[in-house]
């Protein structure tokens, strides 16, 4: 830590900043002073209070997205210090443990900037539609109580279900790759949105949405849906295209046992076209 | 025809239970929302939601009681009718829940699992893992997503919602919002608007809240002409951890399990807690309680530790207000099988380990109990009359309020886990009245409305919009406005209120309010300007908390949350039996009189400059009667005897008795001070 003559402490912190999608990014360094208790968030607010850099210079302040501050919104992804993580649980003094007097923030790198560290993951909810991800219940009137479920079965499903679409996994993927589909001059909505998921199918799913296959695959009335869920994991984007690196399981914030899912769907595909090649 | 459309603001739990009820009634829906909706504040509920379940009920519960605890819970200052149907709806929200995939606990058997929490005697709590609000959020998140793949519910994420579309008769007809990337401005016609954007801690700087809790949502519907009902009322917790940018909460369980929570005599001891010894702290909750001892009541909690910080100058630390909840007392391994969730929270955050070092906290503001005013039609039984357009409507037809952000369900003081039970429950319940609205449209369509209204609304806030950008600099700096605003309301109107304080801090608001509208902004630019959004967002937190004030200022008694020292009304301490029932019976004969002059809810409405006037609204108390609420009072047994004999069967609220709805009410709100 760089400590000033009035006896605060100050930090320097650089930032991969963007204006505007496809713009060119440049980095930035601002120097905030120590409180205790510090996070990256707040390093961020006091930059948003006070944005001028190191060398005196007003900016605009960082962009960042946040909310829930207690790591389950899964908002606040970005690059810290090299690794992909929430800011809101990145301690400043650990981080300044690991590297003495500088913390440095870059964006996610798969997906497209919206500015500085914000970036559109529209993608991941995509994967999530297209893994069916949900319960395929007739209606919301009152029917009783839905199916028991074991112990067992809930220990098995509650660590998949924290799943919190924040993308740690798909940035440390080698296979999941940047996708930016830029908007067309007068293009609407819908065009927009139709051309974008089309090319979002083309492409590696990944873990997260291979993940929350396996769980609704498992429930007893998501089971219904198994059979449209291993089609849309053996099509191209799917489960095929994971080279099993395992470096998804080593980054979820939530130490959901993604290769296990990645297995269990394997099997699931292989078995599902032998089925299929069986029943011709 | 052109199709219908419903607008759902906020997709909280209650924005996206709405929005699948409608959907699956043939509505289309357009959802809006701050965030990705998978990332409202909803995520951060841990404890669990509340119902009466087939093991309670054979140990003498009911749906009755569930209400009765929730009424007596809210100081029995909530319309009784929408908690009855609430709380007779519970074990069927909890059926759909888990239908809808919700990992509950289960127990061995394979049946939901239940714990209990504060304020009932039952285990009525269905809980999954340390984050049920998350897995129900995410349950009906999927449900919406379905929904939208089938084209019934388009989204929108990233859109700030700016205000209603009224006509010229007051009818709203849509919402202006803002594409936060892009910047946009547009109107949004819609045959309906559901605002459901949750509370507003944001108004008090940090809270347990999220960062979208701003309240801005419900103070642009305040100042479009909606009202606002008992704004004073906000929960606070007794245990958060203090953090530069949020005050996380620490579960009650931390206590539960013999967390002890002390202070050092010597104030603000340099010494680690460690090194002090035993008999230089000061155990105050086990001193000034020996009963209860460090398991108080939450307001009583939060009370002391605010006064051993506040009053007697005893916080741990200088810059910072807090007091040890230790558990150091206690083995790793207890700890470990008992709380370790709660505790992975602390160490995350703090970086410290609770289980060697004891955890600092302080109390924070939680919930906000009041909110938008709703209506409800009521059934002879004192239940909702379901399918009604009345149910949730705001005192503008076709614009309806529901979640966190309406003011019906929970009185003067929320009961624990009955808040993701209100807002599943509002949101399912408000579909089918909006699906008869829609069928009958009493008030014309959206359709009907000529473009130009679309138009002037969308400039009108395009203009001001353009003018905070373009503002010469006013020098004000909108992040140092809302750390002051924050400071201002937590000393003046959170645990202890005292009405000297609370003027003085109505006169600081109003200054920061105008100071706030000549914010200078650092971003100018067109593109995912944080800055003008956070800006209007400040700008509008002051009509809420300028109501907050008031309505506090004015309400001088003690109710649920709302304490005020000057009025508290002390037990009965005399010995002799005489003596102890004449003081009962005077307590009685005061606690109905102020019962005749404060059983109302306060309603704010906005005058002509904007500043708040808060009147009275008659509360519909027409099944349960009120009673004394004697929690640990000195002297509780023989007010209850006194109570029970002379009091309890004369009806002492005829003006509140079964009004029928409460536009009835709301039809005689008077102006007092
Ligand atoms: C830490 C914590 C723990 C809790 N634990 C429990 C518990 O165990 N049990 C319980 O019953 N209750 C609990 N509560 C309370 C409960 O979580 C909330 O009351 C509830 O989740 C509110 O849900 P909601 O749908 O009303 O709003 P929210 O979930 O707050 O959602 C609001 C929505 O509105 C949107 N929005 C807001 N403003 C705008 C705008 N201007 N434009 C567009 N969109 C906007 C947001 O993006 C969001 O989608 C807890 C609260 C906290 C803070
Ligand atoms: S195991 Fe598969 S999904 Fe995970 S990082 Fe490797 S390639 Fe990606
Ligand atoms: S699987 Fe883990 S890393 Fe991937 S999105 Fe979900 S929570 Fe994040
Ligand atoms: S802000 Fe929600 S995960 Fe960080």
């Amino acid at each position: 830590m760089i400590s000033s003559d009035s006896g605060s402490k100050y930090f320097e912190v650089r930032v991969l900043r963007q204006d505007k999608p496809g713009g060119a990014s440049y980095w930035e360094r601002h120097r905030v002073a120590h409180e205790p208790d510090m996070n990256v968030i707040s390093v961020l607010q006091r930059i948003a209070a006070n944005p001028t850099t190191i060398d005196g210079r007003e900016v605009t302040p960082v962009a960042w997205n946040c909310n829930c501050l207690e790591e389950v919104c899964g908002s606040c992804t970005m690059v810290i210090n090299g690794k992909v993580r929430q800011a809101c649980s990145a301690l400043v003094d650990n981080l300044l443990d690991d590297k003495a007097g500088e913390i440095e923030l870059e964006p996610m790198s798969k997906f497209p900037v919206l500015r500085d560290l914000c970036v559109d993951r529209a993608r991941m909810f995509r994967g999530l539609e297209k893994a069916k991800a949900w319960v395929p219940v007739d209606g919301y009137y009152d029917m009783g109580p839905g199916p028991a479920q074991s112990r067992a079965a809930q220990e098995t499903a509650y660590p998949l279900s924290q799943c919190m679409s924040c993308g740690c996994c798909l940035e440390a993927c080698p296979q999941y790759t940047q996708i930016d589909i830029p908007r067309q001059e007068g293009e609407s909505d819908e065009d927009y949105n139709t051309r974008r998921n089309a090319e979002y199918d083309k492409n590696f799913m990944g873990a997260q949405a291979i993940s929350q296959a396996v769980l609704f695959n498992s429930h007893p009335t998501g089971g219904m849906l198994s059979d449209e869920r291993i089609e849309a994991m053996k099509a191209p984007g799917g489960i095929a295209v994971c080279g099993n690196a395992q470096n998804c399981v080593a980054v979820c914030p939530k130490e959901i046992p993604l290769t296990t899912s990645i297995a269990k769907a394997g099997r699931a595909a292989t078995a599902h076209t032998f089925k299929k090649w069986f029943d011709k | 025809m052109a199709e219908q459309r419903v607008l759902v603001i906020g997709g909280g739990l209650a924005g996206l239970s709405a929005s699948m009820k409608l959907a699956e009634l043939g509505v289309h829906v357009d959802l809006m929302s701050l965030t990705p909706v998978k990332r409202s504040h909803s995520v951060c509920a841990q404890g669990g939601i509340n119902s009466v379940n087939d093991q309670t009920r054979q140990l003498g519960d009911s749906e009755y009681k569930h209400f009765d605890d929730t009424v007596y819970g809210g100081d029995f200052l909530q319309h009784q009718p929408p908690v009855k149907e609430m709380t007779d709806w519970a074990p069927k929200i909890i059926d759909l829940m888990a239908r809808l995939g919700v990992p509950f606990n289960r127990t061995q058997e394979g049946f939901v699992d239940r714990r209990r929490f504060g304020g009932t005697l039952y285990k009525r709590t269905a809980f999954s893992g340390a984050t049920t609000g998350q897995q129900l959020l995410y349950a009906l998140d999927e449900q919406v997503r379905r929904w939208e793949s089938e084209g019934r519910i388009k989204k929108y994420e990233f859109w700030d919602f700016l205000g209603p579309i009224t006509d010229g008769n007051g009818i709203c007809r849509g919402a202006v919002a803002q594409d936060l990337h892009t910047m946009e401005i547009r109107s949004f016609p819609a045959d309906a608007v559901v605002v459901a954007t949750g509370g507003c801690g944001l108004v008090y700087g940090r809270s347990t809240m999220s960062m979208a809790c701003t309240g801005s949502a419900a103070s642009r519907c305040f100042q479009a002409g909606v009202h606002y009902g008992n704004g004073e009322f906000i929960q606070v917790h007794p245990t958060a951890i203090p953090g530069a940018d949020k005050l996380r909460l620490m579960s009650e369980s931390a206590r539960g399990e013999g967390g002890r929570v002390w202070v050092s005599k010597t104030p603000q001891d340099s010494r680690t807690a460690k090194q002090i010894p035993s008999d230089e702290r000061y155990y105050f909750l086990e001193e000034r309680y020996p009963a209860y001892g460090n398991l108080v009541p939450r307001d009583i909690a939060t009370r002391e530790i605010f006064d051993v910080c506040v009053n007697q100058n005893l916080s741990v630390e200088a810059d910072k207000m807090c007091v040890y909840l230790d558990l150091t007392h206690i083995s790793r391994s207890e700890l470990d099988r008992k709380l370790g969730g709660i505790l992975e929270i602390y160490e995350k955050f703090q970086g410290v380990d609770p289980r060697d070092v004891p955890m600092k906290i302080f109390p924070a503001v939680h919930y906000s109990m009041g909110g938008l005013w709703a209506d409800y039609e009521r059934t002879s039984e004192g239940g909702l009359q379901p399918g009604s357009p009345l149910n949730q409507q705001t005192n503008i037809p076709n614009l309806y309020a529901i979640g966190e952000c309406d003011y019906h369900y929970h009185g003067a003081n929320r009961l624990g886990a009955n808040s993701l039970l209100s807002c599943i429950f509002t949101g399912l319940f408000v579909g089918p009245g909006l699906q008869n609205l829609l069928k009958n449209s009493p008030h014309g369509t959206a359709a009907d409305q000529p473009a130009s209204l679309y138009e002037s609304a969308r400039n009108v806030h395009q203009s001001n919009h353009d003018r905070l950008l373009n503002r010469p600099s006013g020098g004000e700096n909108p992040y140092l406005i809302h750390q002051q605003l924050g400071d201002v309301m937590t000393k003046a109107a959170t645990v202890v209120r005292e009405n000297s304080k609370l003027r003085e801090a109505i006169k600081t608001v109003q200054e920061l309010g105008e100071r706030s509208k000549k914010c200078s902004l650092t971003d100018t630019g067109s593109w995912t300007n944080q800055n003008v959004v956070f800006t209007k967002a400040l700008q509008d937190m002051f009509p809420l908390a300028k109501s907050i004030l008031i309505g506090a200022l004015q309400r001088d008694e003690c109710r649920g949350a709302h304490y005020k020292p000057e009025f508290s009304m002390p037990g009965v301490e005399s010995d002799d039996p005489a003596e102890r029932r004449r003081l009962a019976e005077a307590w009685c004969d005061r606690f109905v009189e102020n019962n005749q002059k404060f059983l109302k809810s306060s309603v704010a409405k906005l005058d002509e400059d904007g500043n708040p006037v808060v009147g009275y609204e008659d509360v519909d108390v027409s099944i349960i009667p009120p009673r004394p609420r004697l929690y640990g009072l000195v002297g509780g047994e023989v007010i209850e005897e006194v109570w029970k004999e002379k009091y309890a069967n004369v009806n002492h609220h005829e003006n509140g008795a079964g009004n029928g709805s409460a536009s009835a009410a709301g039809a005689k709100v008077a102006q007092s001070n």
